[in-house]
Protein backbone atom coordinates (compact mmCIF):
# COMPACT_ATOMS: atom_id res chain seq x y z
CA UNK A 1 0.00 0.00 0.00
CA UNK A 2 1.54 3.31 -1.00
CA UNK A 3 1.54 6.49 1.00
CA UNK A 4 -0.99 8.05 -1.30
CA UNK A 5 -3.49 5.26 -0.68
CA UNK A 6 -3.02 5.53 3.04
CA UNK A 7 -3.68 9.23 3.02
CA UNK A 8 -6.26 10.16 0.46
CA UNK A 9 -7.63 9.01 -2.77
CA UNK A 10 -6.12 11.93 -4.68
CA UNK A 11 -2.88 11.82 -6.55
CA UNK A 12 0.42 12.30 -4.82
CA UNK A 13 1.84 15.83 -4.75
CA UNK A 14 5.32 14.45 -5.18
CA UNK A 15 6.35 11.32 -7.02
CA UNK A 16 9.95 10.22 -7.03
CA UNK A 17 10.35 7.30 -9.35
CA UNK A 18 13.45 5.14 -9.20
CA UNK A 19 16.05 7.89 -9.26
CA UNK A 20 19.76 7.46 -9.42
CA UNK A 21 22.10 10.30 -8.41
CA UNK A 22 25.75 10.60 -9.28
CA UNK A 23 28.17 13.17 -7.84
CA UNK A 24 31.19 14.37 -9.78
CA UNK A 25 30.26 12.06 -12.68
CA UNK A 26 31.49 8.98 -10.80
CA UNK A 27 30.19 8.72 -7.26
CA UNK A 28 26.92 6.81 -7.36
CA UNK A 29 24.97 7.84 -4.28
CA UNK A 30 21.30 7.06 -4.89
CA UNK A 31 20.67 3.67 -6.44
CA UNK A 32 17.05 3.77 -7.37
CA UNK A 33 15.00 5.61 -4.80
CA UNK A 34 11.25 5.81 -5.18
CA UNK A 35 8.85 7.58 -2.91
CA UNK A 36 5.53 9.36 -2.90
CA UNK A 37 4.21 12.18 -0.82
CA UNK A 38 0.44 12.69 -0.75
CA UNK A 39 -1.10 16.12 -0.81
CA UNK A 40 -1.25 17.46 2.74
CA UNK A 41 0.77 14.62 4.24
CA UNK A 42 3.82 14.45 6.44
CA UNK A 43 6.30 11.89 5.19
CA UNK A 44 9.67 11.05 6.70
CA UNK A 45 12.86 9.81 5.09
CA UNK A 46 14.90 8.03 7.74
CA UNK A 47 18.39 6.67 7.80
CA UNK A 48 21.85 7.09 9.24
CA UNK A 49 24.77 9.25 8.17
CA UNK A 50 25.40 9.16 4.47
CA UNK A 51 22.30 7.14 3.66
CA UNK A 52 21.32 9.65 0.98
CA UNK A 53 18.54 11.62 2.63
CA UNK A 54 19.95 15.03 1.84
CA UNK A 55 20.78 13.94 -1.67
CA UNK A 56 17.20 12.82 -2.21
CA UNK A 57 15.80 16.14 -1.01
CA UNK A 58 18.25 18.13 -3.12
CA UNK A 59 17.38 16.06 -6.16
CA UNK A 60 13.76 17.09 -5.63
CA UNK A 61 14.48 20.79 -5.15
CA UNK A 62 17.00 20.74 -7.99
CA UNK A 63 19.83 21.96 -5.78
CA UNK A 64 22.21 19.16 -6.77
CA UNK A 65 23.70 21.26 -9.53
CA UNK A 66 25.68 23.41 -7.15
CA UNK A 67 27.28 20.28 -5.72
CA UNK A 68 28.08 18.74 -9.07
CA UNK A 69 25.46 16.12 -8.51
CA UNK A 70 23.15 14.89 -11.23
CA UNK A 71 20.04 12.78 -11.49
CA UNK A 72 21.03 10.23 -14.09
CA UNK A 73 18.00 7.96 -14.02
CA UNK A 74 14.40 8.03 -12.97
CA UNK A 75 11.91 10.86 -12.74
CA UNK A 76 10.70 13.34 -10.18
CA UNK A 77 7.27 14.85 -10.54
CA UNK A 78 6.06 17.69 -8.38
CA UNK A 79 2.44 18.69 -8.69
CA UNK A 80 2.10 16.71 -11.88
CA UNK A 81 5.08 18.23 -13.69
CA UNK A 82 8.67 17.04 -13.82
CA UNK A 83 11.16 19.07 -11.81
CA UNK A 84 14.17 18.66 -14.05
CA UNK A 85 13.12 21.45 -16.38
CA UNK A 86 12.62 23.95 -13.57
CA UNK A 87 15.43 25.92 -11.97
CA UNK A 88 15.46 26.03 -8.16
CA UNK A 89 13.83 29.42 -8.15
CA UNK A 90 11.10 28.31 -10.54
CA UNK A 91 10.46 25.36 -8.25
CA UNK A 92 10.06 27.70 -5.30
CA UNK A 93 7.59 29.65 -7.39
CA UNK A 94 5.78 26.40 -8.14
CA UNK A 95 5.53 25.77 -4.41
CA UNK A 96 8.37 23.43 -3.54
CA UNK A 97 10.95 24.82 -1.14
CA UNK A 98 13.74 23.23 0.86
CA UNK A 99 14.93 24.03 4.36
CA UNK A 100 18.51 22.93 4.18
CA UNK A 101 20.33 20.80 6.68
CA UNK A 102 22.16 23.02 9.16
CA UNK A 103 19.55 25.81 8.70
CA UNK A 104 21.73 28.05 6.49
CA UNK A 105 20.35 31.33 7.73
CA UNK A 106 21.82 34.48 6.25
CA UNK A 107 24.07 35.38 9.14
CA UNK A 108 24.54 39.03 8.38
CA UNK A 109 20.86 39.66 7.81
CA UNK A 110 18.43 40.21 10.64
CA UNK A 111 15.86 37.57 11.48
CA UNK A 112 13.14 39.59 9.81
CA UNK A 113 15.26 40.20 6.71
CA UNK A 114 15.88 36.47 6.57
CA UNK A 115 12.14 35.86 6.59
CA UNK A 116 11.63 38.44 3.87
CA UNK A 117 14.17 36.79 1.57
CA UNK A 118 11.83 33.80 1.61
CA UNK A 119 9.26 35.96 -0.15
CA UNK A 120 11.66 36.86 -2.94
CA UNK A 121 9.79 34.95 -5.62
CA UNK A 122 6.57 36.76 -4.76
CA UNK A 123 7.85 40.07 -6.03
CA UNK A 124 6.24 43.23 -4.76
CA UNK A 125 3.10 41.80 -3.15
CA UNK A 126 3.60 43.97 -0.07
CA UNK A 127 0.32 43.48 1.71
CA UNK A 128 0.41 39.73 1.28
CA UNK A 129 4.00 39.51 2.42
CA UNK A 130 3.31 41.64 5.46
CA UNK A 131 0.37 39.44 6.39
CA UNK A 132 2.49 36.32 6.04
CA UNK A 133 5.18 37.85 8.21
CA UNK A 134 2.54 38.16 10.89
CA UNK A 135 1.53 34.56 10.29
CA UNK A 136 5.13 33.40 10.76
CA UNK A 137 5.43 35.43 13.95
CA UNK A 138 2.25 33.82 15.20
CA UNK A 139 3.71 30.36 14.68
CA UNK A 140 7.09 31.40 16.08
CA UNK A 141 6.51 34.12 18.70
CA UNK A 142 10.16 33.84 19.62
CA UNK A 143 11.13 35.20 16.20
CA UNK A 144 9.11 38.34 16.76
CA UNK A 145 11.21 39.07 19.81
CA UNK A 146 14.40 38.48 17.87
CA UNK A 147 13.33 40.13 14.64
CA UNK A 148 16.04 42.82 14.65
CA UNK A 149 18.90 40.55 15.74
CA UNK A 150 21.41 39.37 13.18
CA UNK A 151 20.55 35.76 12.47
CA UNK A 152 24.16 34.77 13.02
CA UNK A 153 23.84 35.78 16.65
CA UNK A 154 20.70 33.80 17.40
CA UNK A 155 20.58 30.35 18.96
CA UNK A 156 20.40 27.11 17.02
CA UNK A 157 16.72 26.74 17.79
CA UNK A 158 15.97 30.27 16.70
CA UNK A 159 17.90 29.69 13.50
CA UNK A 160 15.88 26.57 12.78
CA UNK A 161 12.70 28.55 13.35
CA UNK A 162 14.02 31.31 11.09
CA UNK A 163 14.82 28.79 8.37
CA UNK A 164 11.36 27.22 8.55
CA UNK A 165 9.66 30.61 8.75
CA UNK A 166 11.67 31.79 5.78
CA UNK A 167 10.46 28.83 3.73
CA UNK A 168 6.90 29.50 4.82
CA UNK A 169 7.19 33.04 3.48
CA UNK A 170 7.29 31.65 -0.05
CA UNK A 171 3.72 30.33 0.39
CA UNK A 172 4.80 26.78 -0.44
CA UNK A 173 2.70 23.76 -1.24
CA UNK A 174 5.43 21.55 0.09
CA UNK A 175 8.39 22.05 2.41
CA UNK A 176 11.37 19.71 2.23
CA UNK A 177 12.73 19.76 5.74
CA UNK A 178 16.26 18.43 6.18
CA UNK A 179 17.12 17.31 9.73
CA UNK A 180 15.27 19.92 11.72
CA UNK A 181 16.31 18.22 14.95
CA UNK A 182 20.02 18.50 14.28
CA UNK A 183 21.93 19.75 17.28
CA UNK A 184 18.89 20.81 19.26
CA UNK A 185 17.86 19.87 22.78
CA UNK A 186 15.08 17.24 22.89
CA UNK A 187 12.54 19.65 24.28
CA UNK A 188 13.23 22.14 21.51
CA UNK A 189 13.01 19.39 18.91
CA UNK A 190 9.58 18.50 20.21
CA UNK A 191 8.51 22.14 20.10
CA UNK A 192 9.66 22.57 16.52
CA UNK A 193 7.98 19.38 15.33
CA UNK A 194 4.82 20.50 17.08
CA UNK A 195 4.87 23.75 15.11
CA UNK A 196 5.63 21.95 11.86
CA UNK A 197 2.59 19.77 12.45
CA UNK A 198 0.49 22.84 13.09
CA UNK A 199 1.71 24.44 9.88
CA UNK A 200 0.86 21.23 8.06
CA UNK A 201 -2.65 21.16 9.47
CA UNK A 202 -3.55 24.83 9.38
CA UNK A 203 -1.80 26.01 6.22
CA UNK A 204 -2.18 22.73 4.37
CA UNK A 205 1.54 22.61 3.63
CA UNK A 206 2.76 19.15 2.70
CA UNK A 207 5.93 18.12 4.52
CA UNK A 208 8.69 15.78 3.45
CA UNK A 209 11.30 15.56 6.15
CA UNK A 210 14.65 13.83 6.45
CA UNK A 211 15.65 12.76 9.92
CA UNK A 212 18.13 10.68 11.82
CA UNK A 213 15.95 11.10 14.86
CA UNK A 214 13.65 8.22 13.97
CA UNK A 215 11.75 8.34 17.19
CA UNK A 216 10.49 11.89 16.85
CA UNK A 217 10.05 11.70 13.11
CA UNK A 218 7.81 8.63 13.29
CA UNK A 219 5.62 10.25 15.90
CA UNK A 220 4.83 13.21 13.67
CA UNK A 221 4.99 11.69 10.21
CA UNK A 222 2.23 9.50 8.86
CA UNK A 223 4.41 7.53 6.54
CA UNK A 224 8.11 6.74 6.46
CA UNK A 225 10.83 5.49 4.16
CA UNK A 226 14.04 4.01 5.52
CA UNK A 227 17.07 4.69 3.41
CA UNK A 228 20.33 2.83 3.53
CA UNK A 229 23.29 3.30 1.19
CA UNK A 230 21.14 5.03 -1.34
CA UNK A 231 18.30 2.52 -1.35
CA UNK A 232 14.92 2.38 0.24
CA UNK A 233 15.16 -0.69 2.43
CA UNK A 234 11.80 -0.38 4.09
CA UNK A 235 8.69 1.74 4.00
CA UNK A 236 5.34 1.87 5.64
CA UNK A 237 2.85 3.79 7.72
CA UNK A 238 4.59 5.45 10.66
CA UNK A 239 2.55 3.36 13.07
CA UNK A 240 3.67 0.09 11.58
CA UNK A 241 7.30 1.20 11.30
CA UNK A 242 7.26 2.17 14.96
CA UNK A 243 6.09 -1.29 15.90
CA UNK A 244 8.39 -3.13 13.55
CA UNK A 245 10.91 -5.23 15.46
CA UNK A 246 13.82 -4.36 13.17
CA UNK A 247 13.13 -0.65 13.25
CA UNK A 248 12.85 -0.87 16.99
CA UNK A 249 16.16 -2.56 17.22
CA UNK A 250 18.15 -0.66 14.68
CA UNK A 251 16.66 2.81 14.64
CA UNK A 252 14.78 3.35 17.84
CA UNK A 253 17.44 1.81 20.05
CA UNK A 254 14.89 -0.26 21.91
CA UNK A 255 16.65 -3.58 21.62
CA UNK A 256 19.95 -5.13 20.69
CA UNK A 257 23.34 -3.72 21.35
CA UNK A 258 23.71 -0.55 19.30
CA UNK A 259 22.89 0.17 15.73
CA UNK A 260 23.73 -2.25 12.99
CA UNK A 261 22.64 -2.35 9.43
CA UNK A 262 19.55 -4.04 8.13
CA UNK A 263 21.86 -5.86 5.84
CA UNK A 264 23.41 -7.64 8.78
CA UNK A 265 20.30 -9.63 9.36
CA UNK A 266 19.42 -12.61 7.26
CA UNK A 267 15.76 -12.79 7.97
CA UNK A 268 15.08 -9.32 6.77
CA UNK A 269 14.04 -9.42 3.17
CA UNK A 270 14.88 -6.08 1.74
CA UNK A 271 12.24 -4.80 -0.58
CA UNK A 272 13.93 -4.48 -3.87
CA UNK A 273 11.88 -1.61 -5.12
CA UNK A 274 14.86 -0.29 -7.00
CA UNK A 275 14.65 -3.22 -9.35
CA UNK A 276 11.10 -2.64 -10.36
CA UNK B 1 71.21 60.88 11.50
CA UNK B 2 70.33 62.83 8.43
CA UNK B 3 68.15 60.04 7.20
CA UNK B 4 66.40 59.75 10.52
CA UNK B 5 65.86 63.46 10.60
CA UNK B 6 64.44 63.44 7.08
CA UNK B 7 62.27 60.46 7.91
CA UNK B 8 60.94 61.26 11.33
CA UNK B 9 61.18 64.95 12.01
CA UNK B 10 61.55 67.13 9.00
CA UNK B 11 58.22 66.21 7.38
CA UNK B 12 56.33 67.23 10.47
CA UNK B 13 58.25 70.46 10.83
CA UNK B 14 57.40 71.11 7.21
CA UNK B 15 53.72 70.39 7.87
CA UNK B 16 53.67 72.73 10.84
CA UNK B 17 55.35 75.47 8.88
CA UNK B 18 53.14 75.16 5.85
CA UNK B 19 49.63 74.32 7.03
CA UNK B 20 48.14 75.50 3.77
CA UNK B 21 50.25 73.20 1.67
CA UNK B 22 49.44 70.39 4.06
CA UNK B 23 45.71 71.05 3.83
CA UNK B 24 45.88 71.18 0.07
CA UNK B 25 47.81 67.93 -0.07
CA UNK B 26 45.29 66.26 2.16
CA UNK B 27 42.42 67.39 0.00
CA UNK B 28 44.19 66.31 -3.18
CA UNK B 29 44.99 62.95 -1.64
CA UNK B 30 41.43 62.34 -0.53
CA UNK B 31 40.14 63.27 -3.98
CA UNK B 32 42.50 60.85 -5.65
CA UNK B 33 41.38 58.34 -3.06
CA UNK B 34 37.75 58.75 -4.11
CA UNK B 35 38.65 57.34 -7.49
CA UNK B 36 40.48 54.37 -5.98
CA UNK B 37 37.52 53.78 -3.71
CA UNK B 38 35.15 53.69 -6.66
CA UNK B 39 37.16 51.11 -8.53
CA UNK B 40 37.61 49.02 -5.39
CA UNK B 41 33.89 49.30 -4.71
CA UNK B 42 33.15 47.69 -8.06
CA UNK B 43 35.47 44.84 -7.15
CA UNK B 44 33.89 44.32 -3.77
CA UNK B 45 30.35 44.22 -5.17
CA UNK B 46 31.19 41.51 -7.66
CA UNK B 47 33.38 39.61 -5.24
CA UNK B 48 30.72 39.54 -2.57
CA UNK B 49 27.93 38.47 -4.86
CA UNK B 50 29.74 35.86 -6.90
CA UNK B 51 33.11 35.20 -5.30
CA UNK B 52 34.69 36.28 -8.56
CA UNK B 53 37.77 38.42 -8.43
CA UNK B 54 37.02 40.66 -11.36
CA UNK B 55 40.23 41.61 -13.05
CA UNK B 56 38.25 43.55 -15.64
CA UNK B 57 36.97 46.21 -13.25
CA UNK B 58 39.52 48.79 -14.45
CA UNK B 59 38.83 47.98 -18.06
CA UNK B 60 35.15 48.35 -17.31
CA UNK B 61 35.86 51.95 -16.28
CA UNK B 62 37.83 52.54 -19.47
CA UNK B 63 35.14 50.91 -21.59
CA UNK B 64 32.39 52.99 -19.96
CA UNK B 65 34.28 56.24 -20.43
CA UNK B 66 35.15 55.33 -24.04
CA UNK B 67 31.53 54.54 -24.78
CA UNK B 68 30.41 57.81 -23.28
CA UNK B 69 32.91 59.89 -25.25
CA UNK B 70 32.24 57.95 -28.40
CA UNK B 71 28.49 58.42 -28.13
CA UNK B 72 28.87 62.13 -27.48
CA UNK B 73 31.08 62.50 -30.53
CA UNK B 74 28.63 60.56 -32.68
CA UNK B 75 25.76 62.80 -31.70
CA UNK B 76 27.65 65.84 -32.95
CA UNK B 77 26.48 69.38 -32.31
CA UNK B 78 22.88 69.21 -33.36
CA UNK B 79 21.57 69.30 -29.81
CA UNK B 80 22.29 71.47 -26.83
CA UNK B 81 25.26 70.24 -24.86
CA UNK B 82 23.29 69.32 -21.75
CA UNK B 83 20.93 67.15 -23.79
CA UNK B 84 23.81 65.38 -25.48
CA UNK B 85 25.46 64.67 -22.15
CA UNK B 86 22.28 63.33 -20.58
CA UNK B 87 21.38 61.14 -23.55
CA UNK B 88 24.93 59.80 -23.79
CA UNK B 89 25.03 58.97 -20.09
CA UNK B 90 21.70 57.18 -20.21
CA UNK B 91 22.78 55.28 -23.30
CA UNK B 92 26.08 54.33 -21.68
CA UNK B 93 24.26 53.02 -18.64
CA UNK B 94 22.19 50.96 -21.05
CA UNK B 95 25.34 49.62 -22.66
CA UNK B 96 26.76 48.68 -19.26
CA UNK B 97 23.58 46.79 -18.38
CA UNK B 98 23.67 45.01 -21.70
CA UNK B 99 27.28 44.14 -21.05
CA UNK B 100 26.34 42.73 -17.65
CA UNK B 101 23.76 40.51 -19.32
CA UNK B 102 26.26 39.31 -21.87
CA UNK B 103 28.84 38.57 -19.19
CA UNK B 104 26.30 36.65 -17.14
CA UNK B 105 25.08 34.66 -20.10
CA UNK B 106 28.35 33.87 -21.81
CA UNK B 107 30.96 33.97 -19.05
CA UNK B 108 29.44 33.33 -15.65
CA UNK B 109 26.65 30.92 -16.49
CA UNK B 110 28.75 28.42 -18.43
CA UNK B 111 31.43 28.55 -15.75
CA UNK B 112 29.21 28.29 -12.71
CA UNK B 113 30.57 25.83 -10.13
CA UNK B 114 34.01 25.94 -11.67
CA UNK B 115 37.09 26.69 -9.63
CA UNK B 116 37.38 30.36 -8.73
CA UNK B 117 40.73 30.60 -10.48
CA UNK B 118 38.99 29.70 -13.73
CA UNK B 119 36.49 32.48 -13.24
CA UNK B 120 39.34 34.84 -12.49
CA UNK B 121 41.03 33.83 -15.73
CA UNK B 122 37.76 34.42 -17.52
CA UNK B 123 37.63 38.00 -16.25
CA UNK B 124 41.22 38.40 -17.41
CA UNK B 125 40.11 37.38 -20.86
CA UNK B 126 37.10 39.64 -20.58
CA UNK B 127 39.34 42.57 -19.86
CA UNK B 128 41.26 42.01 -23.10
CA UNK B 129 38.07 41.55 -25.08
CA UNK B 130 36.65 44.79 -23.69
CA UNK B 131 39.81 46.67 -24.51
CA UNK B 132 39.74 45.29 -28.01
CA UNK B 133 36.09 46.08 -28.54
CA UNK B 134 36.59 49.58 -27.12
CA UNK B 135 39.51 50.15 -29.49
CA UNK B 136 37.71 48.81 -32.52
CA UNK B 137 34.53 50.73 -31.90
CA UNK B 138 35.82 54.06 -30.72
CA UNK B 139 39.46 54.20 -31.83
CA UNK B 140 42.56 54.14 -29.71
CA UNK B 141 43.55 57.81 -29.62
CA UNK B 142 43.39 59.72 -26.36
CA UNK B 143 39.99 61.34 -26.12
CA UNK B 144 38.96 64.46 -24.29
CA UNK B 145 35.98 63.89 -22.11
CA UNK B 146 34.07 67.07 -21.46
CA UNK B 147 30.66 66.62 -19.97
CA UNK B 148 30.57 70.19 -18.79
CA UNK B 149 31.90 69.68 -15.30
CA UNK B 150 33.32 72.90 -13.82
CA UNK B 151 37.07 73.19 -14.16
CA UNK B 152 37.76 76.20 -11.97
CA UNK B 153 39.31 76.34 -8.55
CA UNK B 154 37.76 77.11 -5.16
CA UNK B 155 39.79 79.21 -2.82
CA UNK B 156 38.83 78.13 0.67
CA UNK B 157 40.77 80.25 3.11
CA UNK B 158 43.90 80.03 1.02
CA UNK B 159 43.53 76.35 0.22
CA UNK B 160 42.95 75.73 -3.45
CA UNK B 161 40.53 72.98 -4.30
CA UNK B 162 39.65 72.02 -7.84
CA UNK B 163 35.96 72.28 -8.53
CA UNK B 164 36.10 69.09 -10.55
CA UNK B 165 37.34 67.26 -7.47
CA UNK B 166 34.53 68.65 -5.39
CA UNK B 167 31.97 67.51 -7.93
CA UNK B 168 33.63 64.11 -8.08
CA UNK B 169 33.46 63.75 -4.33
CA UNK B 170 29.82 64.78 -4.23
CA UNK B 171 28.87 62.40 -7.03
CA UNK B 172 30.79 59.53 -5.46
CA UNK B 173 29.32 60.27 -2.05
CA UNK B 174 25.76 60.35 -3.40
CA UNK B 175 26.29 57.17 -5.29
CA UNK B 176 27.53 55.36 -2.23
CA UNK B 177 24.54 56.66 -0.28
CA UNK B 178 22.13 55.48 -2.95
CA UNK B 179 23.83 52.10 -3.02
CA UNK B 180 23.64 51.81 0.75
CA UNK B 181 19.91 52.51 0.65
CA UNK B 182 19.48 50.09 -2.23
CA UNK B 183 21.29 47.33 -0.35
CA UNK B 184 19.57 47.83 2.95
CA UNK B 185 16.05 48.81 2.09
CA UNK B 186 15.01 47.09 -1.11
CA UNK B 187 13.97 43.57 -1.94
CA UNK B 188 16.71 43.15 -4.53
CA UNK B 189 19.30 44.67 -2.22
CA UNK B 190 18.32 42.22 0.48
CA UNK B 191 18.63 39.38 -1.99
CA UNK B 192 22.09 40.61 -2.97
CA UNK B 193 23.21 40.51 0.62
CA UNK B 194 21.66 37.10 1.05
CA UNK B 195 23.60 35.79 -1.94
CA UNK B 196 26.79 37.31 -0.54
CA UNK B 197 26.16 35.52 2.75
CA UNK B 198 25.23 32.06 1.50
CA UNK B 199 24.87 31.16 -2.17
CA UNK B 200 23.23 27.81 -1.63
CA UNK B 201 20.72 29.08 0.87
CA UNK B 202 19.87 31.95 -1.44
CA UNK B 203 19.26 29.47 -4.22
CA UNK B 204 17.15 27.31 -1.93
CA UNK B 205 14.77 30.15 -1.07
CA UNK B 206 14.21 30.93 -4.71
CA UNK B 207 16.59 33.79 -5.36
CA UNK B 208 17.77 33.60 -8.95
CA UNK B 209 21.54 33.86 -8.95
CA UNK B 210 21.53 34.72 -12.63
CA UNK B 211 19.31 37.71 -12.04
CA UNK B 212 21.46 38.82 -9.11
CA UNK B 213 24.64 38.53 -11.13
CA UNK B 214 23.23 40.69 -13.90
CA UNK B 215 22.25 43.30 -11.34
CA UNK B 216 25.59 43.23 -9.57
CA UNK B 217 27.54 43.54 -12.80
CA UNK B 218 25.27 46.36 -13.91
CA UNK B 219 25.85 48.21 -10.67
CA UNK B 220 29.59 47.57 -10.94
CA UNK B 221 29.39 48.88 -14.50
CA UNK B 222 27.75 52.09 -13.33
CA UNK B 223 30.31 52.54 -10.58
CA UNK B 224 32.95 52.04 -13.26
CA UNK B 225 31.24 54.65 -15.41
CA UNK B 226 31.47 57.21 -12.63
CA UNK B 227 35.13 56.34 -12.03
CA UNK B 228 35.82 56.50 -15.75
CA UNK B 229 34.18 59.89 -16.10
CA UNK B 230 36.09 61.29 -13.11
CA UNK B 231 39.41 60.09 -14.39
CA UNK B 232 38.66 60.86 -18.00
CA UNK B 233 37.62 64.43 -17.29
CA UNK B 234 41.00 65.02 -15.69
CA UNK B 235 43.44 63.13 -17.81
CA UNK B 236 41.57 62.23 -20.95
CA UNK B 237 40.19 58.83 -21.81
CA UNK B 238 43.00 56.49 -22.66
CA UNK B 239 44.34 53.04 -22.09
CA UNK B 240 46.10 53.93 -18.82
CA UNK B 241 42.66 54.28 -17.26
CA UNK B 242 42.37 50.52 -17.08
CA UNK B 243 45.51 50.45 -14.98
CA UNK B 244 43.82 52.07 -12.01
CA UNK B 245 42.59 48.56 -11.40
CA UNK B 246 46.09 47.86 -10.20
CA UNK B 247 45.58 50.49 -7.54
CA UNK B 248 42.46 48.76 -6.39
CA UNK B 249 44.29 45.66 -5.27
CA UNK B 250 46.16 47.36 -2.40
CA UNK B 251 42.96 49.17 -1.53
CA UNK B 252 41.21 45.83 -1.22
CA UNK B 253 43.98 44.38 0.91
CA UNK B 254 43.69 47.39 3.16
CA UNK B 255 39.93 47.47 3.35
CA UNK B 256 39.11 43.79 3.12
CA UNK B 257 37.76 42.14 -0.02
CA UNK B 258 34.22 41.88 1.19
CA UNK B 259 33.70 45.21 2.87
CA UNK B 260 32.07 48.15 1.13
CA UNK B 261 33.05 50.63 3.86
CA UNK B 262 36.50 49.02 3.69
CA UNK B 263 36.79 49.78 -0.02
CA UNK B 264 35.84 53.38 0.57
CA UNK B 265 38.06 54.01 3.59
CA UNK B 266 40.90 51.97 2.08
CA UNK B 267 40.79 54.04 -1.10
CA UNK B 268 40.83 57.28 0.83
CA UNK B 269 43.72 56.15 3.02
CA UNK B 270 45.81 55.14 0.04
CA UNK B 271 45.03 58.29 -1.89
CA UNK B 272 45.82 60.42 1.13
CA UNK B 273 48.94 58.48 2.10
CA UNK B 274 50.32 58.65 -1.40
CA UNK B 275 50.02 62.39 -1.72
CA UNK B 276 51.23 63.21 1.78
CA UNK B 277 54.24 60.93 1.51
CA UNK B 278 54.94 62.23 -1.96
CA UNK B 279 55.05 65.84 -0.83
CA UNK B 280 56.35 65.73 2.72
CA UNK B 281 58.76 62.83 2.61
CA UNK B 282 60.18 63.91 -0.71
CA UNK B 283 63.73 64.11 0.63
CA UNK B 284 63.62 60.47 1.68
CA UNK B 285 62.44 58.88 -1.53
CA UNK B 286 63.01 61.50 -4.18
CA UNK B 287 59.65 61.23 -5.91
CA UNK B 288 57.55 58.80 -7.94
CA UNK B 289 56.15 57.31 -4.77
CA UNK B 290 52.74 56.77 -6.35
CA UNK B 291 53.99 53.68 -8.08
CA UNK B 292 54.87 51.73 -5.00
CA UNK B 293 53.51 53.36 -1.88
CA UNK B 294 50.13 51.63 -2.07
CA UNK B 295 51.74 48.23 -2.44
CA UNK B 296 54.10 48.83 0.45
CA UNK B 297 51.23 49.84 2.67
CA UNK B 298 49.33 46.75 1.54
CA UNK B 299 52.30 44.59 2.37
CA UNK B 300 52.47 45.98 5.87
CA UNK B 301 48.79 45.24 6.25
CA UNK B 302 49.19 41.71 4.96
CA UNK B 303 51.71 41.12 7.70
CA UNK B 304 49.72 42.53 10.57
CA UNK B 305 46.08 42.47 9.59
CA UNK B 306 45.50 40.11 6.68
CA UNK B 307 41.74 40.35 6.86
CA UNK B 308 41.98 44.09 6.18
CA UNK B 309 40.61 46.97 8.17
CA UNK B 310 37.03 45.94 7.78
CA UNK B 311 37.38 42.29 6.86
CA UNK B 312 33.99 40.68 7.05
CA UNK B 313 32.67 40.35 10.52
CA UNK B 314 33.04 36.68 11.29
CA UNK B 315 30.16 35.68 13.44
CA UNK B 316 31.02 33.29 16.20
CA UNK B 317 28.44 32.21 18.67
CA UNK B 318 29.26 30.84 22.07
N1 LIG C 1 28.83 16.91 -3.02
C1 LIG C 1 29.12 15.62 -2.88
N2 LIG C 1 30.08 15.05 -3.61
C2 LIG C 1 30.35 13.74 -3.47
N3 LIG C 1 29.74 12.91 -2.64
C3 LIG C 1 28.77 13.42 -1.86
C4 LIG C 1 28.40 14.80 -1.94
N4 LIG C 1 27.41 15.03 -1.06
C5 LIG C 1 27.16 13.84 -0.47
N5 LIG C 1 27.98 12.88 -0.95
C6 LIG C 1 27.96 11.47 -0.53
O1 LIG C 1 26.69 10.95 -0.77
C7 LIG C 1 26.30 10.08 0.27
C8 LIG C 1 24.94 10.49 0.81
O2 LIG C 1 25.06 11.76 1.40
P1 LIG C 1 23.82 12.53 1.99
O3 LIG C 1 24.33 13.86 2.42
O4 LIG C 1 22.73 12.52 1.02
O5 LIG C 1 23.47 11.65 3.25
P2 LIG C 1 22.46 11.93 4.43
O6 LIG C 1 21.57 10.78 4.52
O7 LIG C 1 21.84 13.26 4.28
O8 LIG C 1 23.45 11.91 5.67
P3 LIG C 1 23.42 12.80 6.99
O9 LIG C 1 22.43 12.20 7.89
O10 LIG C 1 24.81 12.66 7.51
O11 LIG C 1 23.09 14.18 6.59
C9 LIG C 1 27.39 10.13 1.29
O12 LIG C 1 28.16 8.97 1.15
C10 LIG C 1 28.21 11.32 0.95
O13 LIG C 1 29.56 11.10 1.21
MG1 LIG D 1 21.86 14.95 5.34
Amino acid sequence: MSAAEVETATDALLKVNNIEVIYDHVILVLRGVSLEVPQGGIVAILGGNGAGKTTTLKAISNLLGTERGEVTKGTIEFDGIGVEASSPNELVKRGCIQVMEGRHCFEHLTVEENLLTGAFTRGGDRAGIQADLEMVYTYFPRLRERRTSLAGYTSGGEQQMTAIGRALMSRPKMILLDEPSMGLAPQLVEQIFEIVKKINEQEGVTILLAEQNTNVALRYAKYGYILESGRVVMEGAAESLRNNEDVKEFYLGLGGEGRRSFRDIKHYRRRKRWLG
Amino acid sequence: MDVLYALLLQPFVFMAQEPLIFAETVVKGLMAGVLYSLVALGFVLIFKASGVFNFAQGTLALFAALTLVGLMEKMGDGLPKAAIVVIAIVATIGVMILLAMIVERFVLRPLVNQELIILFMATLGLSYVLEGVGDLTWGSDVKVLDIGLPDGVFDIGGVYVEQLDVVAAIVAGSMVTVLAIFFNKTRIGRALRAVADDHQAALSVGISLQQIWVIVWSVAGMVALVAGVMWGSKSGVQFSLSLIALKALPVLILGGFTSIPGAIVGGLIIGLGEKVVEVFWYDVHGGAVENWFAYMLALVFLMFRPQGLFGDKIIERV
